[in-house]
């Protein structure tokens, strides 16, 4: 009797969080897969899609430019000192440097450069420093402090060094240049997984997928990973940016790209030592930088925000 | 006790400490003893309660049961099988037999998953079910506790509390389990929700056949559920009896203040209560005798000096008490309502004019009745 009452109860009181509230919907809700909800919550996101279209540009771009270097009005490793810092006008859109070589064909064709060192490094330094940050967050203990003393070595000596190092081990060249960067830059990302990896392990739904018994692989690659991924995409788009930098950097100090090749951060470096005489050698490359780099922050970010289903509008 | 098959679990002197603190090499020295010798059987069927205040070592008992933590010392057998000794891969098997629902339903659902892929992970991972059958499986299981199907493709948190758990409990459900230990599965949740999921957690059993551990901190909330109830005192299981035996003649001292501080829902009602004084000791390096003898209102010299141990004082009822040592059975029922009286006092409510009221069973108070509750004692 009493067990009665209180069934007719759980029916009536299940109005606002009960089941049926809504009038009979039979067909299940849009049935979705998330990297279509991603899609989907991402396109929403202006900054992010347009800075979609500039990043598919340059990869366009750097592509033509790779297949039929033709195409460009003029061929950007042609020196011809008669025309040496002329400023941007119709035939020289971004004028010409030192050399009399088109900036503006220059840039386009160092987008093959920059665009490879940003996404090769930095796949080096994810694969490599989210499996390393997840093993050491996961399973604690001596791996997890022989995986972070080494990390910690690694991280004591300043990246540009280590890099230099690298090169000087490796000999010179891009590619050189893309496995020293992707090296150097290993343990920031193992850092930031594990700890979140840490957090994320003391959380009750992995716990649950352990009694459902998933394996140690499952939970870290279905609960762990997914649930850490924000900030790694984050990092990684702040990487890809920080990579052209350092690529930069290095053929600044004459260890990435050997002249003539064309390169921003080269190119930024030569101009430097004009900036009074002809800025414009140097603010175009910086431009494009500066420009690539904020399309894959922003892209980031919006990619981030897409992945977490509590901001996703529906 | 009776036949052993129908003991569906059987705990024998489980032991769960930490490590408190260590030296400066590493080596531990200080353990806190979360769960210290317990013993209890689960029959087949039934609904086990554990009450205890915070920190007594309850939900310890029920990670160690699921396998979410390794015991110290001790066994546990499932089915007559140890399942502490098993290797990992064994023990992983047995995860379609016992299953656990969490405490916190909004901390025990992935953020990132559906509920449909929540409810089918278990089913897919233990290969329940063939690939084509398991979305239907998922539809039912949504629909038996109370969700519509429709909402597969929603995310936790577009849930209530309330929900959440629903979806907690179908995914418990979905490998057809035989124990399921509910963690405290509604102290998380307001209380017009609460009687919903208990009476949903008491459909389901009747219907799958199940059997729980059900870890709670209020006495009342496991006396709607239960058949029998076990209660624990930092990291001591002090009485376990049949949830009528327990609530109508409880015999541990602990016992029997716990029972006195179920609230009454009736303002006017003179009532005494046995209030108990002092803190609960630090586990770290708990007292000698009995654990509770610190704060008991019944101690006799034998309480400092060696614990008690676990007895059948009255049939089915058992009790770890030194009051009840070489007592006759037929003596030890009066003897429990002598120490009840003896602590009793009265409360400050409305009306002074004392009456014998019971401490314990009120007859106006029917416990069912409100099922949220804090049991420990304020002083």
């Amino acid at each position: 009797m009493a067990a009665a009452s209180v069934e007719l109860d759980e029916r009536t009181a299940a109005g606002p969080e009960g089941p049926n509230n809504t009038p009979s919907a039979p067909v299940a809700e849009k049935t979705e897969s998330l990297w279509k909800d991603v899609w989907y919550a991402l396109r929403q996101n202006v900054p992010a899609m347009v800075s979609l279209v500039i990043i598919v540009l340059l990869a366009l771009v750097a592509i033509v430019t790779f297949v039929a270097p033709g195409i460009l009005p003029y061929d950007p490793y042609q020196q011809d000192l008669s025309a040496s810092f002329e400023g941007p006008s119709m035939a020289h859109w971004f004028g010409t440097d030192q050399q009399g070589r088109d900036i503006f064909c220059r840039i386009l064709i160092g987008s093959q450069i920059s665009l490879t060192v940003g996404l090769l490094s930095v796949a080096i330094s994810l694969a490599i420093g989210v499996t390393l940050g997840a093993i050491a967050g996961y399973k604690g203990g001596v791996v997890d402090t022989v995986i972070m003393r080494f990390m910690d070595m690694m991280l004591a000596i300043p990246s540009i060094l280590l890099a230099i190092a690298f090169m000087a081990a490796l000999g010179r060249g891009i590619d050189k240049a893309i496995i020293a960067i992707g090296f150097v830059s290993i343990p920031e990302y193992a850092r930031i997984v594990r700890s979140q990896v840490l957090a994320v392990k003391q959380s009750d739904y992995v716990a649950a997928a352990r009694v459902i018994g998933d394996s140690d692989a499952t939970i870290i690659f279905r609960h762990v990973l997914p649930n850490v991924m924000p900030s790694i995409i984050v990092r990684a788009t702040l990487g890809i940016s920080s990579a052209i930098l350092d690529a930069a950097a290095l053929g600044f100090l004459g260890l990435g790209v050997q002249p003539p090749a064309a390169e921003w951060g080269d190119m930024l470096g030569r101009g430097r030592n004009y900036i009074f005489a002809a800025p414009h050698a140097m603010i175009f490359p910086g431009l494009a930088i500066t420009v690539t780099v904020l399309a894959f922050n922003l892209l980031g970010d919006g990619i981030r925000d897409a992945f977490d289903p509590k901001s996703r509008a529906r | 006790m009776s036949n052993v098959n129908d003991n569906l679990i059987e705990v024998q002197h489980l032991t769960k400490s930490f490590v408190a603190a260590t030296n400066f090499f590493g080596k531990p020295t200080s353990f806190v003893q979360a769960v210290d010798d317990v013993n209890f059987t689960i029959r087949r069927g039934e609904a086990f309660g554990l009450v205890g205040e915070s920190g007594c070592g309850k939900t310890t008992i029920g990670k160690m049961i699921v396998g979410l933590l390794k015991p110290t010392s001790g066994k546990i057998l499932f089915e007559g099988k140890d399942i502490t000794a098993m290797s990992p891969k064994d023990r992983r098997r047995m995860s379609t037999d016992i299953q656990l629902i969490f405490q916190d339903p909004y901390a025990s659902l992935n953020p990132r998953m559906t509920i449909g892929q929540i409810v089918a992970e278990p089913i897919l991972t233990n290969n329940i079910l063939p690939k084509d059958k398991v979305d239907a499986r998922v539809d039912e299981l949504l629909e038996r506790v109370g969700l519509a199907s429709y909402m597969k493709n929603r995310y936790p948190h577009e849930f209530s509390g309330g929900q959440r758990q629903r979806v907690g409990i179908a995914r418990a459900l979905a490998v057809n389990p035989k124990l399921i230990v509910c963690d405290e599965p509604v102290s998380a949740l307001d209380v017009s929700i609460q009687a919903q999921v208990l009476n949903l957690l008491d459909d389901l059993k009747d219907q799958f056949g199940l059997t729980y551990l059900f870890i709670a901190h209020g006495l009342n909330v496991v006396k709607h559920i239960s058949d029998r109830v076990g209660v624990m005192y930092l990291g001591r299981l002090m009485e376990v009896a049949p949830k009528n035996s327990l609530y109508h003649e409880p015999l541990c001292p602990y016992t029997q203040a716990l029972l006195s501080a179920i609230p009454s829902p009736d303002p006017k009602l003179q009532r005494k209560r046995i209030i108990l004084e002092g803190d609960v000791p630090s586990p770290i390096d708990p007292p000698a005798g009995c654990r509770f003898a610190s704060r008991c209102f019944a101690k006799v010299g034998a309480c400092d000096v060696s614990s008690p141990d676990q007895r059948e004082v009255l049939p089915d009822h058992l009790c770890s008490c030194h009051r009840y040592d070489n007592v006759p059975t037929d003596a030890v029922r009066q003897l429990a309502l002598d120490i009840q009286y003896d602590a009793a006092r009265p409360t400050y409510g409305r009306g002074s004019d004392l009456t014998n009221a019971d401490p314990v069973v009120t007859p106006e108070t029917d416990v069912d009745a409100e099922v949220n509750a804090e049991a420990p004692v304020a002083p």
